[in-house]
């Protein structure tokens, strides 16, 4: 028991799917033993991180609305203001392209704000701002003016919340030169990322997740360290397989475990590709997987034209056409606004039995 | 003023002789407004100002070379080409850009006198440093100049806000679009000072300012400054200028700041012909640089998209793609 969970302890300080079901395991039976992995939920990580970085950093300050008083309209920044004074955490109006833009003009200015948006679906009144004076300004003046700004917040499918506040935005953003695009699965994830993201000089675009927000993740002991950052730009393998490669992002990695837990009991051995980083991509990582499995499933919660899927489909079919024995399958969110019925809405997300199907079907295993 | 108005009159030469190209918009006629202003600040003042920015980028000390030269889109440029005609930046000089969106560069500037604050402030720097904003009267009816007019005067920032109302935005007049055409009217609502000044004339633009400025270095907030003045050219290069009436530009040509300024300079014996002429050989100057600078190389396409360059991801070999050192040597590969 004990060497089931230091191996995984070491091994890279992650927690792949199948050795997670073994140390929780473990951990029941260990309690009575000292140390061991603690858990984390999303939430949790995100406030650490944003807290550390404010606290190693002076320079670094939080604006949106309601992260002040009310302590985050999703909790994510509570207890900073009390800590760090309404100096450094700031409650803004409702006026998104005006504090998107005095945050871009503060980084031009040297200081370091992690905007947030109570969600991207807000950011559609501030995206002159991520993208013409953010994105762009570095290349525009030639190296002289770099803009070290994070834009974080919830994307995508909540519960119910209909329409207008459903969509993804990971292909729009990921789509303009100058920025980063990050979206975290795990409280590991979210930790690392957000640190890396908010010591970076870039402007990067920081797509979380509410449903993922109250899950709790195992966490490592390296991952609870201050200084400990994640690389952007490198896909995290999160269950390693043989048959065919699944990828995908955010919370649908959720989804797809189940899904490859599901192929594993019929024969399928998946290989579960966490992307971390929409832009940069990491196709090594991922051709490399399709080059060992000849399968790929792409999934993601997004409308399916232009989206992530058809970036990495297009990848693959370029860089490993050779290796491919069967067409690449893109599973991504029905391309209608998102209904507001629940029953509807389970409709226009892809579901466990959606994936495992495509990847059956990759398989040709499906009737 | 000077500077401004010769360069300007030789980018218009320059550009019908297909040495400049894409937008360029003038400012000839608006010089009293940038010089009124922006000859009132430090080097460590920030200026943001939205296409028709040369003219503030020289105010602010840009060298007349550096500015051509970038209109050229040569590597000598001051974003060595990467920028053009609106986007003017130069950290040195702080002058943060040149927009090509009207009203982009005001939540900009409102962040960096926001900076200027912080800096007091959190990181108890000695900083008084004020930004100006310079935007149209088109600008005034947009979104985003009302977000920051409430959140400047909310936060007391050290910001003046300076429209160059020149009545016409692109063929729109200012009169046709704006329910309330005083601009300067639309500062006390928001809880700041709104000040009217004839924008023609350069000492009474430079009282306006020396007062905006000095109640922002002292951190009593913005200040909203609308100046009255007139552009003689079209909105661009491009611009026909048919829908506007030649007795109104006849009567704006008639109160030409630079006219002006050099009769009370000659009058007053505080200047004379031969050394203004010496401003026009600066611009010829500038353009003999512009000309023999070189186009930026190849290599010069995939740099400084990102500050950070591992931006560019991991490349086939595992390594990341900027470690290669054949990356940025001629290839457009991406």
């Amino acid at each position: 028991m004990w060497g089931i969970l230091r191996r995984s302890a070491v091994d890279g300080g992650g927690f792949s799917a199948s050795s997670l079901r073994r140390t929780r395991f473990a951990l029941v039976s260990a309690r009575s033993y000292a140390a061991g992995s603690k858990e984390m939920t999303v939430r949790d990580a995100l406030n650490s991180a944003i807290d550390e970085e404010m606290s190693a950093d002076p320079k670094v300050f939080v604006m949106g609305e309601e992260v002040g008083q009310y302590q985050g309209a999703y909790k994510i920044t509570k207890g900073l203001l009390e800590k760090y004074g309404p100096e450094r955490v700031y409650d803004t109006p409702i006026t998104e392209a005006g504090f998107t833009g005095i945050g871009v003009g503060a980084a031009y200015a040297g200081l370091k704000p992690v905007v947030e948006f109570m969600t991207f679906n807000f950011s559609m009144q501030a995206i002159d701002h991520i993208i013409n004076s953010a994105a762009k300004s570095n290349y525009m003046s030639a190296g002289q003016i770099n803009v070290p700004i994070v834009f974080r917040g919830p994307n995508g499918a909540a519960a119910g919340v209909g329409a207008q506040h459903s969509q993804c935005y990971a292909a729009w953003y990921a789509s303009v030169p100058g920025l980063k695009v990050l979206a975290p699965y795990s409280a590991e994830d979210a930790r690392g990322l957000l640190k890396a993201a908010i010591r970076d000089p870039d402007p990067v675009v920081f797509l979380e997740n509410e449903l993922l927000y109250g899950e709790s993740f195992p966490i490592s002991e390296e991952a609870l360290d201050s200084s400990f950052c994640l690389p952007i730009g490198k896909a995290k393998i999160e269950r390693e397989g043989k048959d065919v490669t699944i990828t995908t992002f955010s919370k649908m990695v959720g989804f797809v475990l189940k899904a490859a837990e599901k192929l594993a009991e019929e024969g399928i051995s998946a290989e579960v590709i966490n992307l971390r980083s929409i832009r940069p991509l990491d196709r090594a990582t991922i051709n490399a997987s399709v080059r060992k499995t000849s399968r790929l499933v792409t999934v993601e919660e997004g409308f399916p034209q232009h989206g992530v899927c058809a970036e990495i489909c297009a990848s693959v079919v370029e860089e490993s056409f050779s290796y491919l024995d069967a067409p690449v399958e893109r599973i991504a969110g029905a391309d209608v606004p998102m209904p507001y019925a629940a029953n509807l809405e389970r409709l226009a997300l892809p579901q466990v039995e959606d994936i495992v199907r495509a990847a059956k079907r990759a398989c040709y295993r499906s009737k | 003023m000077i500077l401004g108005r010769s360069f300007e009159d030789m980018c218009a030469q320059m550009y019908y002789r297909g040495k400049m190209f894409g937008f360029v918009h003038l400012y000839n006629g608006q010089e009293a407004v940038s010089t009124g202003f922006i000859k009132l600040l430090t080097k460590s003042d920030s200026v943001v100002s939205t296409y028709r920015d040369h003219v503030h980028a020289l105010s602010k000390g840009v060298s007349a070379r550096a500015v051509m030269s970038e209109l050229f889109g040569k590597v000598t440029g001051c974003c060595r080409g990467q920028g053009g005609s609106m986007h003017m930046f130069s950290k040195e000089h702080n002058m943060l850009g040149g927009f090509a969106f009207i009203g982009e560069g005001i939540p900009v500037a409102t962040g960096a006198a926001f900076t200027s604050k912080y800096k007091r402030e959190v990181l108890k720097q000695d900083c008084d440093d004020v930004t100006v904003a310079f935007f149209g009267d088109g600008t005034c009816n947009n979104g985003q100049f009302y977000e920051c007019l409430n959140i400047a005067a909310l936060y007391k920032l050290p910001i003046i806000f300076v429209v160059e109302n020149n009545l016409w935005a692109i063929g729109m007049s200012h009169l046709r679009s704006t329910s309330d055409p005083e601009i300067w009217k639309k500062g006390p609502a928001f809880g700041m000072p709104g000040v009217h000044v004839d924008g023609m004339d350069v000492l009474k633009v430079r009282e306006v300012a020396k007062e905006a400025v000095t109640r922002a270095r002292r951190g009593e907030g913005p200040t909203l400054v609308e100046c009255e003045t007139y552009r003689f050219r079209g909105h661009s290069l491009a611009d026909p200028d048919e829908l506007r009436d030649a007795a109104e530009k006849a009567k704006y040509a008639a109160r030409d700041t630079i006219t002006a300024l050099k009769k009370y300079l000659i009058e007053n014996k505080l200047a004379n012909e031969g050394e203004l002429k010496k401003i026009d050989d600066l611009v010829e100057e500038a353009v003999e640089f512009a000309d023999a600078s070189p186009q930026p190389g190849r290599s010069q396409l995939l740099e400084n998209v990102f500050a950070d360059p591992k931006g560019f991801g991991i490349g086939p070999d595992g390594r990341y793609r900027c470690e290669d050192p054949k990356f940025t040597e001629g290839t457009a590969q991406v």
